[in-house]
This record gives structure tokens, sequence and C-alpha cells, in this order.
């Protein structure tokens, strides 16, 4: 009697377990299989020499990560996407922080420049570089249509396919894509700022930039770190723009980390060495992200 | 007296440059837009001589060419669907898994969810050969749920991550109530935590429905068959074989640009607070 009892029981439990596993079985097959198990072959594939078809990998150890040091068109890379990075932390926060401190004023219509602003952010990177790979086109381009209006045709030029200007032009679709989310995400910073703040400022005899600079500044640093850091990590990663304008041309003058990974996965076959500088690019963007965790956190014990 | 109005005219001076600024940027974000959507109302010849933003001669006919003769309508059928059943099914899994993280108990439950947090957290963009390394063996290039699978795995941990949050604020007496009322858990979680978390399941869908719809790397990757690519994929495809055809190719990007600028105004509210909570929370 007893023992089946607990049989039951035990029937019951397990058919209840089951029922909870089967909650998450399809979200944790699909993560398994699509997002774990390339996550590790790529460490796996890393250490190894594969063209992509043959059915034996070579096992190269280290190998490849020592290759990479003195792979120069890599390293290039890593500086072009630092470059356009260096430019948009600058010049796009430097503008969506201007755009924020001025729609926080409680300027009329500023829910309108909002909505205009994040308009570009929701683009696809494809259809920004169409449309931008044509304003600066050297013979049809409207950039040089104005700059000849102007009367400054001696300037004018095929913007994206002249080594000197590519890739400046390329952070400037970048930012005009990008600033926007900035701005939004500096200007709920601002708004959350609490007003009696500056009010015990304003009582204490603070002038506009003096509210600024010991209110606001102070305050928005956790958000300064943030955007900051978001605007390297997503920069580094730029694919699509590139795709639709020069594709890493004119000669490697445009070239990014994707598009070398790209380049030695589908045009050299080097499947290994696509991973092992996936690998280095990862572990580069993860050293980002870590120091701004401890900034961050530093700034939150100040 | 006079101070006062001292600082009403630097008061007013301020707006004004503010003001000017703003509408000056303002212009700056739309006006390639405008130029694409007139650029595709152009011929193949005034596309090159005239720089007009509204041409004088519309040429509607360049979309339906664009729509028929240069694939975009096949396109815009496979971005669509590709939205569709991606977004689907990462609502309908994420939402599971999540009130299963949330609400029920079962062993290794915080390490798998830790394991899902993790992975998110990690950046790696070169996971894609991988990817494609895995897609090749399953024999799932060039397929449509090759491009679907993956695409629901890259939404699906920040889903499961904002779900589970939501989850967790569901008050117990609701739970408690509603399995007096004899719901077992698949009850619970149809008729009471799947109703409750709309606002959060709308943010979900919105972001990933913008984040398939304007993907291009993994489709570059996925597709060598025209009849299967998604709209930006199709768009690099015309611009290689008809890199002349300007209007098309603008009229091209229209077609792409348009539906995402309609969901966009209608949903710009919950899209701007989603991100910000999202970002600022995180």
């Amino acid at each position: 009697m007893k023992p089946k009892s607990e049989n039951k029981i035990n029937i019951s439990k397990v058919m209840d377990l089951t029922t909870s596993y089967l909650f998450i079985l399809p979200a944790l097959v699909i993560f398994l299989l699509f997002g774990l198990y390339p996550f590790t072959q790529v460490f796996w594939l890393s250490v190894h020499n594969w063209d992509g078809i043959a059915l034996s990998k070579v096992f190269v150890g280290l190998r490849n990560f020592i290759e990479i040091f003195s792979d120069g068109p890599w390293w290039n890379s890593m500086c072009h996407a630092a470059y356009i990075a260096l430019l948009a932390l600058i010049f796009q926060n430097a503008l969506a922080l201007i755009l924020a401190l001025l729609v926080d004023k409680d300027i009329r219509g500023g829910n309108i420049f909002r909505v205009i602003f994040y308009l570009p952010p929701v683009l696809s990177g494809i259809v920004v570089g169409l449309i931008w790979g044509w304003i600066y086109d050297g013979n049809y381009g409207l950039l040089n249509h104005w700059l000849g209006f102007l009367g400054l045709e001696h300037l004018a030029r095929a913007w994206l396919s002249d080594p000197k200007t590519s890739l400046t032009c390329i952070a400037v679709i970048h930012m005009w894509k990008g600033f926007g989310w900035g701005f939004v995400i500096l200007l709920a910073g601002l708004q959350g700022i609490p007003r009696a703040l500056y009010e015990a400022a304003e009582v204490d005899g603070a002038g506009m930039w003096q509210k600024f600079v010991n209110v606001t500044i102070p305050m928005m640093i956790p958000v300064f770190v943030l955007v900051m850091i978001m605007t390297i990590l997503g920069t580094m990663q730029i694919f699509d723009i590139i795709a639709a304008t020069t594709n890493g041309g004119p000669g490697y003058a445009t070239e990014v980390p994707v598009t070398r990974i790209l380049a030695s996965m589908q045009g050299a076959s080097r499947f290994g060495y696509a991973c092992t500088q996936a690998v280095v690019f990862g572990v580069i963007l993860l050293i980002v992200s870590l120091t701004q965790l401890r900034i961050s956190k530093k700034m939150k014990q100040v | 007296m006079r101070i006062s109005s001292i600082y009403k005219i630097k008061n007013g001076l301020g707006k004004f440059v503010a003001y000017t600024i703003l509408i000056f940027v303002a212009l700056a974000c739309i006006f390639p837009l405008f130029w694409m959507f007139g650029s595709a109302l152009k011929t193949q010849s005034t596309v090159f001589s005239d720089f007009s933003l509204f041409p004088k001669h519309m040429h509607w006919e360049n979309f339906t060419i664009a729509w028929t003769k240069a694939h975009f309508g096949m396109y815009f059928f496979n971005s669509v669907l590709y939205t569709v059943i991606t977004v689907g099914g990462l609502v309908f899994f994420s939402t599971m898994a999540a009130f299963a993280f949330s609400r029920l108990d079962f062993p290794f439950k915080n390490a798998l969810f830790l394991m899902f947090v993790c992975m998110m957290m990690i950046p790696l963009p070169g996971q894609f050969v991988a990817l494609y390394v895995l897609l090749t063996k399953l024999h799932l290039v060039n397929t449509r749920i090759g491009y679907i699978l993956p695409q629901i795995d890259a939404g699906q941990a920040l889903a499961i991550f904002i779900l589970k949050t939501f989850f967790d604020n569901i008050p117990r007496d609701l739970e408690d109530s509603a399995r007096i009322d004899g719901c077992n858990k698949w009850g619970i979680y149809w008729h009471l935590a799947f109703p409750l978390a709309k606002p959060a399941i709308a943010v979900v869908i919105i972001f990933n429905c913008l984040a398939v719809w304007n993907e291009y790397l993994l489709a570059m990757l996925v597709f060598s068959d025209k009849s299967l690519m998604p709209l930006p994929r199709g768009l690099m495809v015309f611009q290689g074989t008809h890199m002349t055809e300007y209007a098309l190719l603008m009229a091209g990007v229209s077609i792409t640009v348009i539906p995402i600028i309609l969901v966009y105004l209608v949903m710009q509210k919950y899209i701007i607070s989603g991100i910000t909570a999202g970002a600022l929370k995180g």
C-alpha cells in the first residue's frame, strides 16, 4: 500500500518538473544550439587551421594568436574603428549633450525634436549608407553640387573613393545615425536630476554656469560613462554603413574589424584565423566594458 | 525694472539661438530622407541633373517598377515574413522561459538563468563565423529557418531578462487566486501572466521588429537565393547589379524605410521610453 502511494507522488512530481522544464525548453534549445555552441566553437576554431571545407582541422595551438600580432591590416582596421569611435565620442556626444541641454530648458516642441532626432537611429545602416553614398558621390553627388553652388568647386571630390576623406566621411554618416540615441539617453538623465537641487543652488546664489558645473555635471557622470562606453562598443562593431558605401575600400582605407573577419572567412577561407580575430576583438571589447563597470562603481563611491 | 527687461531680452535671444540650433539639426536629420524620396520620383536622366527636392514631374511608376521588376515586392514579403515569425516565436518562447524563471521551481533554475544573462553581457561580434559553420553543418544555409532561428536567439536573452523582472513584480495573491480557480501552470501563464505582461511584451516586440527588419550581416551570410532575401540584402544585390539606376534604387530604399518610419511615428512614445528605461537601469 505504502510504496504504491509513494510511487504516485513520485510520478506526479516528475510530471510537475517536466512541465516546468517544458516552459524553458524552446528558448533553451535555441540558445544552446545557436548561442552557446557557436560561442564555444569560436574559441575551439581559433586554435586550428581550417579552410571551411576539409573534414579535418589542423591544430596549431597559439600560432594564429602569434600571427595576429604582426597582422598589419588587422590592427589598421582596429585603428580605423578607433578613429571613428574617437570622432563619435567627441563630436556626436558633444552635439547630443548640447541638444539635450537645450531641450531640457522647457522648450516648446521638445517632444517633436526628440522624435525627429531619434529617427536616424531606427533606420538600417544599409539604407543610411545607400542614401549618404549618393550624397557623397563624385559625379552626381549633392555635396559636390552644393560646393559648386557656393563657389567651392576646388573642394569637390569623390568623397568616399578618396582615401584621404573616405574614413572621415563614414564617421560623419555614423555620427548622423547615432547622435539621436545619445541625445535621448542624456535628456532622460538630465530630466532625472531632482529640480530641488537646482533650487537649492539658486538659494546659495549660483548662476547658470555654476549650476551646470556643480549640479548637472556631477549628477550626470554615470550617464556620461554609460553613453561613452555604449558609443565605443557600438562604433567598434560598425559594419552595415561600410558594407553599403565603401566595403572597406579604397584599398584598405575603411576596413574595420568586422570586414577583416569577413575577409579572413570568405575571402581567404581561413575560418580558424577568422575566429582568432573574433576572439581578440571580443577580448578588447570586454576590456572596454569592464573598464566601464570599474569607473562607474568608483564614481558611485565618490 | 531695468534688470528684468535686460534679462528678458537675453532670454529671448537665448531662446532664438536655441531654436535655431534645434531646427537646423532637425532639418539635417530629415533632409536625407526627403532627398531619398524625391530622387525616387525622378527619371533615370533627370536624377543626375535635377537637384530639386520635389521634382516637377513625379514619376510614381518608379515604385511599381521597383516593386515588380526589381523584385522589391518579393523582398518586402520576405522581410515581413521573417519579422513576424522571428518576433512571434521570440515572444512566446521568451515569455514562457521568463515565466518559468520567475514563477516556477526546478533544479538548476538559477544556473540556467545566469547562463542566459552572462551570454548577453559578453560581446563576441565575430560569433557569426562559427554560426555560419554550424548552419552549413545543419544544411540550413540558404533556408528561411536558418535565418529565423539565430535571430530568435539573438533577441531572446534580453527579452527573457526584461520579462522576468516584470513577472517578478506580479503579486503572489493573483497567482494564488488563479490556482484556487483551478488553473494549472499553463493556465496561469496563459490567462494571467501573459496578459499582464503586455507592456513589457510591447517593448520586446518593437525593438526586435526594428532589429530584424534592419538586419543585414546574417542575411548576407545565409542567403544566396534572391527569392529568400529580405529587403536590406535585396537592396545590396540591386545596387551591385544596377549600379547606376539611382531612381529605382531610391524607390527600393523608400520601400524599405517607409514602413519603419510609420511604425516609429505610431510607437515613438514606447520606443523612446523603452530605450531610456533599458539604458538607464542596465
